[in-house]
């Protein structure tokens, strides 16, 4: 959500610190993330989102049953032996699938979010870093990429490349980096204007060192908030871009698609498939967004 | 004001301008070609070819194309649908009220729940301020697909209590039919809209003004409506217009969910059939509706708050 925030140079920064060496150890120490207290429901956070993200990676090896292997006569069988969870409508294991949809759900935000921050910070800093015209056509740009939701822009995806991960991953991405773009420009501004970056420029860096090796890590609290922030967004949007048949294609096990073809059966009185697949989804991004308020709210401290 | 609605006009103007040319151009340049869905497959003869090329203007250069496509759209011609042979706008036209009091009503629940929530919550400290942070941390997990599925299962399967799909007819039924969808669209907003909603309260029952309508002797709900509220006005409309345009794109979501014959699911439906047409038409629609609705929040944002320099707008 971009509630309109003010731009541009806070008039006097640069005047204020006369001392480049002293300045570059604190604009090192407002870049970190050391300031970020996590309290307990922080850490539960952090606990969800991280198994999570193993879940992601191991999950296909450590399911217990195949997930695509359907067995009819166990259709909307509820939990039943080693079966922890019972069967979906297929009659497929449904906390196996649970498993493994954990992987496509989890790795195509992390796709979509790591998308959005290379291309929006990318499009931050070289507005700042050039200012004028360049600030202003890329300003432009990113308004008009506004003008498209994130969902609208996907199923236009769907439409010309046809439906799958990598289609509304691709769109999710360039319809989110406006967003990050936008955060990430003043910031680069403000850093822009500092003496320590005027000090190296004197001292002859180049424009991309300055940029990759100072200006960009300075502003990597930031960054890393706001791509913690967006990766809840993507995981919400892909699942529902999912949901609608335009995503992920069943009979793959993911989370979104889960809950669409488990709605048959919600509909018929066995709500097991849809509702897992639901519980999966919110806590997980409930994890996600709880961390990225943390981080946001203590890059704005260290930023202020 | 004028230069302001002037230079805002302008920059819809040109936003639009861009959008159209990138739905159509990125539909243009899409893989397949619109013959071979109306021909089924079978290899056209060459003179069926050319009458098809010429009826539907396949020939044209690009560029020719998106004029005469824009122009038409202007005078509220979108083209026609190949594999439904019917005129896209027709097509718009049966659907669009379905989606217009889907997201009427919703922001009907938003403005109405997120306010009422938020001052509730801003006013009444302790149990009850406790109990709007949880019902809206709550709720700002649910995305709208997740909270559709939710709601089906509690109100239409257990309950009984309301219709789980279809559109319904005559109003009173369809009505019926939008409740549940509504609810489902504004679960996350009513969160975001109570939230900011409780802190800008918050913060302007400590401000000093407020202190001093208080000592003055002032009854306490004049304060709150004419010293409170109307302070706290400015951030409310922001974010409840912001949500409100958000809403425009996911009532795809839960018209699928629904099975309400809206723009939204229309929209996943040819999207699926590549009925090209269809997709450029509501997707310009819905842009179209968006960034109005952008604007209107800017308008009213300017309206509220004198303090906002008109013409000079940091973005």
């Amino acid at each position: 959500m971009s509630i309109p925030v003010p731009s541009g140079v806070p008039a006097g920064v640069a005047a204020e610190v006369l001392d480049p060496v002293a300045e570059v150890e604190a604009a090192a120490a407002r870049g970190g993330l050391r300031r970020v207290r996590l309290g307990v429901l922080g850490w539960v956070s952090l606990v969800v989102v991280a198994l999570a993200a193993v879940l992601a990676v191991v999950g296909p090896l450590v399911r217990p049953f195949d997930p695509n292997l359907s067995d009819l006569s166990f259709a909307y069988v509820g939990p039943y032996g080693s079966h922890l969870l019972g069967f979906d409508g297929q009659g497929r294991d449904l906390f196996s699938r649970l498993l493994v949809g954990a992987r496509t759900t989890f790795l195509g935000a992390a796709f979509v979010a790591l998308v959005a921050v290379a291309v929006g910070s990318g499009l931050a800093v070289t507005a700042a870093w050039f200012g004028g015209r360049v600030d202003r056509w890329v300003s432009a740009g990113l308004d008009v990429v506004f003008a498209f939701p994130g969902i609208l822009l996907a199923v236009v995806a769907a439409a010309v490349f046809g439906a799958g991960l990598m289609s509304a991953g691709l769109a999710l991405a360039v319809a989110y980096s406006p967003y990050i773009a936008r955060v990430l420009r003043s910031a680069a501004l403000r850093e822009r204007a500092m003496a320590y970056v005027a000090a190296l420029e004197v001292q002859g860096f180049g424009a991309w060192r300055l940029c990759l090796r100072h200006l960009l890590p300075n502003i990597s609290g930031l960054v890393v908030a706001q791509g913690t922030i967006l990766f809840g967004f993507a995981m919400v949007d892909l699942a529902a871009i999912s949901f609608l048949g335009l995503g992920v294609q069943s009979p793959q096990a993911d989370w979104g698609v889960m809950v669409s073809e488990g709605k048959t059966g919600l509909l018929q009185g066995y709500p097991m498939e849809s509702l897992t697949a639901v519980l999966c989804i919110v806590v997980v991004v409930s994890a996600v967004s709880f961390l990225g308020d943390r981080l946001e709210s203590a890059g704005k401290q260290a930023h202020r | 004001m004028l230069r302001f609605l002037l230079r805002r006009g302008a920059m819809l103007v040109a936003t639009l301008l861009v959008a159209s040319f990138a739905v159509y151009g990125a539909l243009d340049l899409a893989p397949g070609s619109p013959i071979a869905a109306l021909t089924g497959g079978r290899t056209p003869s060459p003179e069926v070819l050319a009458e098809l090329n010429a009826r539907y203007h396949l020939d044209d250069p690009f560029l020719v194309r998106y004029w005469n496509w824009l122009t038409a759209a202007l005078t509220g011609d979108l083209g026609q649908s190949i594999p439904l042979r019917e005129n896209v706008s027709t097509l718009i036209g049966q659907r669009i009220g379905v989606t217009a009091s889907l997201v009427a009503l919703t922001s009907l629940v938003i403005v109405v729940g997120g306010v009422g929530l938020g001052l509730l919550g801003a006013l009444r400290k302790g149990a009850v301020d406790t109990g709007v942070v949880l019902v809206s941390t709550v709720s700002a997990a649910m995305p709208s697909f997740a909270a559709a599925v939710v709601l089906q299962f509690l109100f239409g399967v257990r309950l009984g209590w309301l219709p789980v799909l279809g559109t319904g007819t005559g109003f009173a039924d369809s009505l019926k039919h939008l409740v549940l969808p509504a609810l489902a669209l504004a679960a996350t907003s009513v969160a975001l809209v109570t939230r900011v909603t409780r802190t800008a309260v918050r913060e302007e029952l400590d401000k000093e003004h407020v202190q001093t309508a208080v000592s003055r002797g002032l009854p306490w709900s004049s304060v709150v409506r004419r010293h409170v509220l109307r302070n706290a006005a400015i951030p409310i409309t922001t974010v409840v217009g912001l949500t409100v345009a958000s809403l425009i794109a996911l009532s795809a979501v839960v018209e699928t969910a629904f099975g309400l014959n809206g723009l939204g699911a229309y929209l996943v439906q040819a999207a699926l059939n590549k009925d090209f047409a269809v997709v450029q038409g509501i997707s310009l629609v819905l842009v179209v509706a968006f960034v109005v609705t952008n604007l209107l929040v800017d308008l009213a944002y300017a309206l509220l708050d004198p303090r906002v320099a008109l013409g000079s707008r940091a973005s």
